[in-house]
């Protein structure tokens, strides 16, 4: 029963996009993709409930198997999704309806966002870490011309530095796995079956597993995927893509496909500790987090472009999640999964915003855009809250899971790295604070009138951010789930 | 296949595997460039099949020829027309010239053979010794897409950081699970495909000829 749930939760977006692809673009294709999130969301609901006091729901006779860290991601998946495909269809009949993209290439759209929401999911619930590479891969390839598909100078830019730069990403993580394969087979076990490959029984196994192999392996493994999980020095693609795709693309690129890629590294991260003890991988990911946090400080401070500023503010984030996930106790890794939930919810309306204010202002440079709070108070409204949730403000989930892991860093002896990341921190606040001023406030002009914004742009983005407050303020429902994740991948 | 053939076999095929990448950090010409990957997935075939009839493992020897039609046919075949089509980029646009790179290859080796130790360790067989042969293709692969500016020299480079990978996975494990050997193909060969479109696309709308003079995104 709960098999067919998981079932249906990686088939509704196939679906989806079969549908897409056969029918050309209508209004009601759009509508069914957003049915298809609902029904993942529902779906990963079930298995929330399922797993998070039970055993993992398994389905294709063990291919696939969703424990609470899985169920956490599937929902977050859904969550960012149902808010990028409602997005999606005011977008593409936006585009055709002024010209700029055929019905066929706005149905290539469709089917491509659908095969990417498919492809993250069969990430986090992959039982093995070849398919969950394999899956990651295929978000980069359905990505790749979603990234372009405004068919721009910029954007056809912004597709080849993705793709060439994610794919020296991803081959880096191959060979990786390869090693922890390697590793696994002198582990002791029969001849090379996927079984060596499977998540649960590498972490049993991980302290047989050869230190010296495995620590090349993990450094390779964190190297390749922290170049999806846009963390630097491998960040240079992620703020030309992400300025340069489609909103809806935007949100889900940074408000999931971020968060999955660093799910990986998170299962990596329970079998090379179980190897070698909390020491390497803590060294690791503190360097690239407060790496990051110093790269996305510097480049924020005098950033021109608001779409580009909200990349770099997904750089800062990651930052945060892998010095989170370098405290790695229990507490920790609970800490880092509700900030990737609240990011989530957040960076989606803020980018799904932006495109709002890119469609009407024609502009992405900071500097043009001003007094949307007066001209536009809708979508102005939900930059300004979206924006104080960002920074990490009470009673925004942020706030929590920020405090939750410095508390963590703390307790590991890592305050050292907490009191850096804080003072990094100050700088993107006052920067953040500064730009969204800038756009934000100052009067109307003499003889203007506020244009309201459309209410299916309000009402779902207003949803998400009553969300993530919720989620700040009263611990139920996610708590213990999020727990019973952390105990998967923290000891 | 006995003992002292097998392991003379293995070093050759592992061997050609390195030279044809050496070598494409000399050639200058991106057509003779194509040309020596070509015979370099010839080379990573050959260590699949003499591996697989060593060990008598019918799936690895179906790697081997799946290889040889892909890597060292067809993907050569596609990168031969992309670079025909296109008269302004025959020839690649280093950053780096000759000599200076030839003498980071033989750094980038040294460094594979540092890095590899415990993997050698591990494996204490001919093929075992063998696997930073294909570390060093990789990383070769890897500097030679920072060096090189054109579209297909990135791709060139991305080919060979795929070839070296292969042969290591070949070498250490025996050969990955077909649908992940084939998963790490198909990302080059999207490569490729990208290239193509975005580059046609390019052409008819901008008058752009390479991939390579779109500089605009940067802060």
């Amino acid at each position: 029963m709960a098999g067919a749930v998981l079932l249906a939760v990686l088939g509704a977006p196939l679906a989806a996009s079969a549908c897409a692809v056969l029918c050309p673009w209508r209004r009601a294709v759009g509508w069914l993709g957003v049915a298809a999130t609902v029904v993942v969301l529902a779906g990963g609901v079930v298995l929330a409930a399922r797993v998070v006091h039970g055993p993992a729901v398994t389905a294709l006779g063990g291919a696939l198997r969703v424990d609470a860290l899985g169920a956490v991601m599937i929902v977050v998946v859904a969550l960012v999704g149902t808010l990028a495909c409602i997005a999606s269809v005011r977008y593409l009949d936006g585009e055709v309806g002024a010209g700029h993209c055929s019905r066929r290439h706005a149905a290539l759209y469709g089917a491509l966002v659908q095969v990417f929401l498919a492809a993250m999911l069969l990430a986090v619930s992959a039982a093995n870490l070849a398919m969950t590479w394999v899956a990651i891969e295929a978000t980069t390839i359905a990505t790749t011309f979603l990234v372009g598909h405004r068919g721009t100078r910029r954007a056809v830019e912004a597709s080849w530095k993705y793709v060439a730069i994610c794919s020296v990403g991803i081959a880096t993580a191959f060979l990786g796995t390869v090693l922890v394969d390697l590793a696994a087979l002198h582990a002791g076990h029969g001849p090379h079956a996927s079984a060596n490959l499977d998540w649960t029984a590498l972490v049993a196994e991980s302290p047989r597993l050869d230190p010296g192999v495995m620590r090349l392996a993990f450094a390779l493994v964190v190297l390749g995927y922290e170049t999806k999980v846009g963390l630097a020095p491998m960040h240079s693609w992620l703020p030309d893509a992400h300025s340069q795709a489609p909103a809806p693309v935007s949100a889900l690129m940074s408000g999931v496909l971020l968060a999955v890629a660093f799910y990986a590294v998170l299962r990596f991260k329970a079998v090379a500790d179980g190897a070698l003890g909390p020491g390497f991988s803590r060294a690791l990911l503190v360097a690239v987090g407060l790496l990051s946090l110093a790269v996305a400080a510097s480049l924020l401070v005098a950033q021109r472009d608001y779409k580009r500023m909200l990349a770099y503010s997904s750089i800062e984030h990651m930052g945060l999640v892998a010095l989170g996930a370098a405290a790695g106790t229990p507490l920790a890794i609970a800490a880092v999964l509700l900030h990737i939930v609240g990011h989530g919810l957040t960076k989606a309306v803020l980018f799904l915003g932006s495109g709002e204010i890119l469609a009407t202002e024609k502009t992405s440079e900071i500097g043009q855009v001003r007094a949307l709070l007066a001209r536009r108070p809708g979508v102005g409204g939900l930059m300004g809250v979206g924006l104080f949730a960002l920074l990490g403000l009470p009673p925004f989930s942020l706030f929590v899971s920020e405090l939750g892991m410095i508390r963590a860093e703390v307790d590991v002896g890592l305050g050292w790295a907490a009191g850096i990341a804080l003072a990094l921190m100050a700088v993107v606040f006052a920067a953040l604070t500064s730009h969204g001023r800038q756009m934000l406030l100052g009067p109307l002009a003499a003889g203007e009138r506020p244009t309201r914004t459309p209410r299916i742009v309000v009402v779902p983005l207003a949803t998400a951010l009553v969300a993530c407050a919720l989620l700040g303020v009263v611990a139920w429902p996610l708590a213990p789930l999020l727990e019973s994740a952390a105990k998967t991948v923290a000891r | 296949m006995s003992g002292p053939s097998f392991a003379t076999a293995l070093e050759l095929g592992a061997g050609a595997v390195l030279v044809c990448a050496v070598l494409t950090m000399w050639r200058r010409s991106l057509a003779a460039i194509v040309r020596l990957l070509a015979l370099q997935g010839v080379a990573l075939a050959a260590v699949a099949l003499v591996l697989g009839l060593h060990a008598r493992d019918g799936v690895l020897v179906g790697v081997g020829a799946v290889v040889v039609v892909e890597k060292g046919v067809a993907l050569p075949a596609v990168l031969l027309r992309v670079v025909a089509r296109d008269t302004s980029s025959r020839e690649t646009a280093p950053l780096v010239n000759v000599p200076a790179s030839l003498v980071a290859t033989g750094a980038l080796t040294l460094l594979a053979f540092a890095v590899a130790g415990p993997v050698v360790a591990l494996v204490p067989t001919v093929a075992g010794r063998l696997v930073p042969l294909g570390l060093a293709t990789a990383l070769i692969g890897i500097f030679a897409m920072a060096v090189r500016r054109r579209a297909v020299s990135q791709i060139v480079g991305l080919l060979l950081l795929d070839n070296g990978i292969a042969l290591v996975a070949f070498l250490a494990t025996g050969g990955f699970p077909l649908v992940v050997e084939l998963g790490a193909s198909l990302d080059v060969l999207l490569l490729v495909v990208v290239a193509r479109v975005l580059g046609t696309r390019l052409h008819e709308r901008f008058g752009v000829l390479d991939l390579d003079e779109l500089r605009e995104l940067h802060d």
